[in-house]
């Protein structure tokens, strides 16, 4: 039963994971990243960790990709399908990647000995054996990469934002704009 | 066959039988619960008071025309509406519906999966819920079904937080993330509503923007998107989605009642640990979700919709720090003492 589930949503995982990379829309590659998210969650659990399972779920499938979506559905990237990269761009890009990618493999397995804690017993799996590790042995590392992901959101913001720009969020009492100029639509829609 | 796995699809079909049952009676109690708000009779031609309407209303849909405009994205168009299902009847395993019961010389939870992980699980499944309605939106090539749908996204995405962060305050005291522990933690202290007054109405108000239910309806306003995301769906395709609406919204009642109104179970009352405990534990959880769907209707009706910006700042800049104060306000009480954990 177990091997039955496992086949099932690792050749799920893997399937859908190739769609990501080789489909033309970005809609559907990013519904499959969905789908590879969700199948490796189900391996989590399957590999005794559910909790890891159900955080996969909940920070990446149920908020994260949603906001790729939410990206990809208002910019209308649709019709930039096309538009790909130059062939030589490309190969540079794929080198670059397969370098980074060697690289680590190297450092990962340079070190005959992998710095582990001891064996993963079930105490260190569940959420208390979790929790306190995080919380005490991990605080530096974990309290860093939180750091990390916020100044990570404060660069998103302060990059997306033109230079110049006010603030457009609506308040409560804002004026209704002036129609003779039309509604403000996109750039793509009004050409 | 093996038993426990007979047991276990036992236990699933009668929660599936409670939860594929709301969207009929809720359509009926809905429209009479109109009527009655508005003071004007509601459906009362088919049947006495009108109970037969829902039937009336299941057959319609059946056997309409089932058009699919030309210009949709197929895949996506048709396998939005059944994703719209999946949360509520996937998220039911996790509810707890009665006392551990001892039939047959087998003594089993009534839980169909008593995960280690409960609510977080549920949690996580209920935030899948969010792609029926963006692929919806996106799939049906209508600009009002696409801003339906963005609406419908940023709104579950903004008020998870609140829910999430109003949830886990329940969960410090009890010290557990299974929910049959909850329900225990409440009958050895009472009631969470009490202790927990204001994670319960984060809960209550994140719950209506979740189910895009009004005051929170925003991704379906028909006043403004004529139907929102469904607006190019008909006959049984839509009427997925209505049972997907009122599914999702049994399933947070569940929720809500399980976490903070003592779930299967009533103060000073102990149910026996056979089949008698076990109706009379469905009965009472039933009930308390049927007083929820009950309170769903009634703000419904008498509540007028946000508009989007007031929508966004509320839960934003009010119930998310809200949920934190009350998180924080948990913890200190818990540590001081003042709050007992369950194992201590």
């Amino acid at each position: 039963m177990e091997t039955l589930i496992f086949v099932i949503f690792a050749a799920l995982a893997v399937g859908s994971g190739v769609v990501v990379v080789v489909h033309r829309s970005p809609i559907y590659a990013t519904l499959s990243l969905v789908l590879t998210l969700f199948s490796m969650a189900v391996l989590f659990v399957l590999l005794g960790a559910p909790f890891v399972g159900a955080v996969q779920i909940l920070v990446y499938a149920g908020a994260i990709v949603v906001l790729f979506l939410f990206v990809i559905m208002l910019l209308n990237v649709q019709q930039e399908e096309g538009a790909h990269a130059r062939r030589s761009a490309q190969l540079v890009a794929a080198i670059l990647g397969a370098i980074v990618f060697l690289g680590m493999f190297w450092l990962a397995f340079r070190q005959t000995t992998l710095r582990a804690p001891g064996p993963l017993t079930e105490e260190l799996v569940s959420l208390k054996g979790l929790a306190s590790a995080l919380f005490t042995d991990y605080l530096l590392p974990f309290e860093i990469v939180g750091l990390l992901l916020l100044v990570a959101v404060i660069g998103a913001t302060v990059a997306a934002r033109r230079p110049g720009a006010e603030t457009n969020a609506p308040q409560d009492d804002y004026v209704a704009e002036d129609p003779s100029s039309g509604p403000v639509l996109p750039r793509e829609v009004r050409s | 066959m093996n038993p426990d796995l007979i047991v276990t699809l036992v236990k699933y079909a009668v929660m599936f039988a409670v939860f594929i049952n709301v969207a009929p009676i809720m359509v009926w109690v809905e429209r009479r619960g109109a009527g009655l708000i508005q003071d004007r009779p509601g459906p009362n031609r088919v049947g006495p008071f009108g109970l037969f309407q829902p039937l009336a209303d299941a057959l319609k849909f059946m056997f309409k025309e089932d058009v699919t405009p030309a210009l949709v994205d197929k895949p996506l168009y048709l396998i939005a509406p059944v994703l719209a299902l999946m949360p509520a009847f996937t998220t039911l395993v996790l509810i707890p519906f009665g006392p551990t019961i001892t039939v047959g010389g087998r003594t089993t939870p009534l839980v169909v999966t008593n995960a280690d992980t409960g609510v977080l699980l549920f949690l996580a499944i209920s935030s899948l819920g969010v792609y029926s309605l963006v692929m919806a939106g996106y799939a049906s090539n209508n600009k009002f079904s696409l801003i339906g749908s963005i609406r419908a996204s940023a709104q579950l995405i903004s008020y998870e937080l609140a829910l999430t962060v109003s949830v886990l305050a329940v969960l410090i005291p009890v010290n557990s993330f299974r929910l049959t522990d909850v329900v225990a933690y409440q009958q050895r202290y009472g009631w969470n509503c009490l202790p927990q007054i204001l994670g319960c109405l984060v809960f209550l108000i994140a719950a209506f923007a979740e189910t895009n239910r009004l005051p929170f309806d925003l991704p379906e306003a028909e006043s403004e998107l004529i139907a929102g995301f469904h607006t190019e769906y008909g006959a049984m395709r839509f009427a997925l989605f209505f049972q997907g609406e009122y599914s999702n919204m049994a399933a947070l009642s569940a929720l809500g009642a399980t976490l903070f109104f003592g779930g299967w179970s009533l103060p000073f009352i102990h149910y026996p640990h056979n089949l008698l405990g076990a109706v009379l534990g469905l009965l009472t959880l039933v009930a308390k979700i049927a007083i929820a769907m009950a309170v769903f209707v009634w703000v419904r009706w008498t509540f007028p919709r946000f508009r989007y910006d007031q929508l966004m700042r509320l839960g934003w800049k009010f119930l998310l720090p809200l949920a934190i104060v009350n998180l924080i306000l948990v913890a200190a009480l818990t540590v001081a003492g003042v709050l007992k954990p369950l194992n201590p």
